[in-house]
């Protein structure tokens, strides 16, 4: 599991290892519009002005930054009447499992949830099978399962109160609350 | 009040909306032709000041709503006759009508009334001349066999509205042969947005009058069921931000945790003897959702499903021995029996893309569910001996059918005006009414059993 857990995380660093890396040596060479890689002190009579340079971000460090991003959207969609995680959720859910991860004490709760469709107590179970969708995902992340609890409210919950094809897409929704 | 009795019935033949002093008023949305046209005459109040409550409207509303009567409107009558002896019959023959009620209310000391009436055959009686003579113990008598009922009875102001359900009771059997429901009552979950506590379970009259919270919660209430003896009823509450199942006492306020167990605590529904309940529970490892029929007396619990998928809403046969249950184990959700006895389950339901909800008719010879065809979900039944299938209603996500104790009628919830409403529709498919309600979402409405 925690050779897993490692692999999991290097596959999705490795890609961004290599960006920065780019964009680095780029930088060294052309000294950049952006960012002032010289420090320059401009002699004047008066006295100096000091300018800084921006350190260059470690890849770890920018991942930690990417993943605080993604850690503001809490909430992942599912289509119709199904409950498997679908693929654009894959970094959202990767950001909640690397914090979970290094914050064993920190407990999430899932909450599952329906759109109008279909009878109340079916969508209970429905938004339940959807929470823990999104569990079992964090768990093969890493994530222990004492962190993590699931509840379901069907349909009782509408994030959006109107009955339109779009306000059923915004309801059929997990919502990771810490 | 004759004006009063006469919007009524204007608010019905036209089906617009609203009494402002009914929390819940009936409309109807879909003619009836079958129906067989009866004659409901106000009852003459000889009395001060006036009277509590029109008994005659109250009759004729029941009446209307059973989808079996035609209430013809006071500007149709022939007359207003208040006694048997007033009555021309012919008149109201040829008017198509075959039994008529007349009354009168009385006004008594001490804030009391004497209601007198009478349900009386004019098919019969015109006939008879209104006297039949028959031998009886070798005797000739005298008989008025077409006055079917002839009842008195002393009450007070406001017990009118209940009084008058007693009545249609009383007509509503002795022209069908089939026991009213008219005295009956509904619990449903209401959600008023801008309270505090916008979750609230209520109990009202089978007619939406005499609403009555039991319970206010900041978290969401589901599924209400009635305890077979009307006296208590079981729901699904998230207070504990979780679900749990909680039995409460209608009349005391008691209430008393049944499950709460990690996961899903749903669907609950007593047994017909009332010793047990089945309800769903998500606890086990390796199952998703699944039935559990526990013994309210000892406690413990039984699982009665076993599979990877859904299993969820079941519902007792009347004869305590059957349960139907729905399940996705075929790939969509579909309606299956499971015997108790043996413990085997058997589909039931194929039409369409998806049935749900299911539950069994008094009779035991239908199935009335939720039924889902090209994306349209409304409420369908199958007979169980015919196999056939037919969907009663057409308004939009229709779900949470419930059965009047009668078998007569079904109440549901459905969509009007992007607002959760509640509905009647007739058990042939023919008579529909809406219940607008002014104030919230109303969903989950479960029929009691029968009261008296």
């Amino acid at each position: 599991m925690q050779l897993n857990k490692t692999l999991k995380a290097l596959l999705v660093a490795l890609p961004v290892m290599t960006l920065a890396a780019c964009s680095s040596s780029s930088g060294d060479v052309d000294g950049g519009e952006g960012q002032q890689t010289n420090a320059s002190s401009n002699s004047n009579n008066d006295g100096v002005d000091v300018n800084t340079i921006e350190r260059q971000k470690t890849p770890a460090e920018k991942l930690q930054e990417k993943y605080e991003a993604l850690r503001q959207e809490q909430i992942v969609y599912f289509d119709f009447d199904r409950s498997t995680v679908r693929s654009e959720y894959v970094e959202l859910l990767q950001a909640h499992a690397d914090f979970l991860v290094k914050n064993p004490s920190v407990k999430v709760l899932i909450e599952g949830h329906a759109d109008e469709r279909g009878t109340p107590e079916y969508n209970i179970a429905l938004g339940e099978s959807r929470g823990k969708s999104v569990a079992k995902y964090l768990e093969s992340l890493g994530v222990s399962d004492s962190q993590i609890s699931v509840v379901s409210y069907g349909e009782e919950k509408p994030m959006v109160k109107s009955r339109t094809e779009e306000a059923f897409a915004k309801n059929r929704r997990a919502v990771l609350v810490y | 009040m004759l004006k009063h009795f006469k919007n009524i019935l204007l608010v019905f033949a036209f089906g617009m909306t609203a009494l402002a002093n009914a929390a819940l008023e009936i409309v109807i949305t879909e003619g009836v032709d079958s129906a067989r046209p009866i004659g409901v005459v106000p009852f003459k109040y000889i009395g001060n000041g006036e009277v509590p409550s029109e008994i005659s409207a109250v009759i004729a509303a029941d009446l209307m709503r059973s989808g079996k009567f035609k209430p013809v409107s006071e500007e149709q009558m022939p007359q207003l006759p208040t006694t048997d002896e007033e009555v021309d019959y012919d008149a109201w023959v040829s008017l198509g009508v075959e039994a008529i009620i007349v009354g009168t209310v009385m006004q008594q000391p001490a804030n009391r009334y004497l209601v007198k009436y009478e349900l009386i055959d004019v098919l019969r009686a015109q006939i008879t001349g209104g006297e039949t003579r028959m031998m009886s113990n070798g005797k000739l008598m005298k008989s008025q066999d077409h006055v079917l009922e002839s009842r008195q009875s002393v009450i007070d102001s406001d017990s009118f509205r209940y009084y008058s359900h007693q009545i249609s009771d009383v007509v509503y059997e002795a022209l069908t042969g089939e026991r009213g429901a008219f005295r009956t009552k509904i619990a449903y979950v209401i959600v008023r947005e801008e309270q505090d506590k916008p979750y609230q379970l209520v109990v009202a009259d089978y007619d939406g009058f005499n609403e009555q919270v039991l319970l206010r919660s900041k978290e969401p209430l589901m599924s209400p069921a009635w305890s077979p003896d009307g006296n208590k009823l079981a729901y699904v509450t998230f207070e504990n931000r979780q679900s749990q199942i909680y039995v409460q006492d209608i009349y005391s306020g008691k209430r008393e945790k049944i499950t709460s167990y990690k996961g899903i605590n749903g669907a609950p529904q007593f047994s017909p003897d009332g010793t047990q309940m089945l309800v769903v529970l998500s606890k086990d490892k390796g199952g998703a959702t699944e039935v559990y029929v526990i013994d309210l007396e000892t406690r413990t619990e039984k699982r009665l499903t076993k599979h990877r998928s859904i299993d969820t809403e079941p519902s007792w046969h009347p004869n305590g021995r059957e349960i139907v249950y729905t399940s996705e184990r075929g790939g969509n959700a579909q309606i299956y029996k499971l015997n108790l006895d043996t413990g085997r389950s058997r589909r039931v339901t194929f039409d369409g893309d998806m049935n749900l909800a299911g539950s069994i008719t008094p009779d035991g010879k239908q199935l009335v569910m939720v039924n889902r065809t090209l994306g349209q979900y409304h409420i369908a039944k199958k007979e169980f001996d015919s196999g056939l299938f037919q969907v009663l209603t057409r308004t939009r996500l229709d779900e949470s059918p419930s059965i009047a104790p009668n078998g007569s009628m079904i109440i549901y919830s459905t969509l009007h005006n992007n607002k959760q409403v509640l509905a009647l529709v007739s058990m042939d498919g023919r008579f529909k009414a809406r219940l607008p309600v002014l104030d919230g979402q109303v969903k989950a409405p479960a029929w009691s059993p029968f009261l008296q």
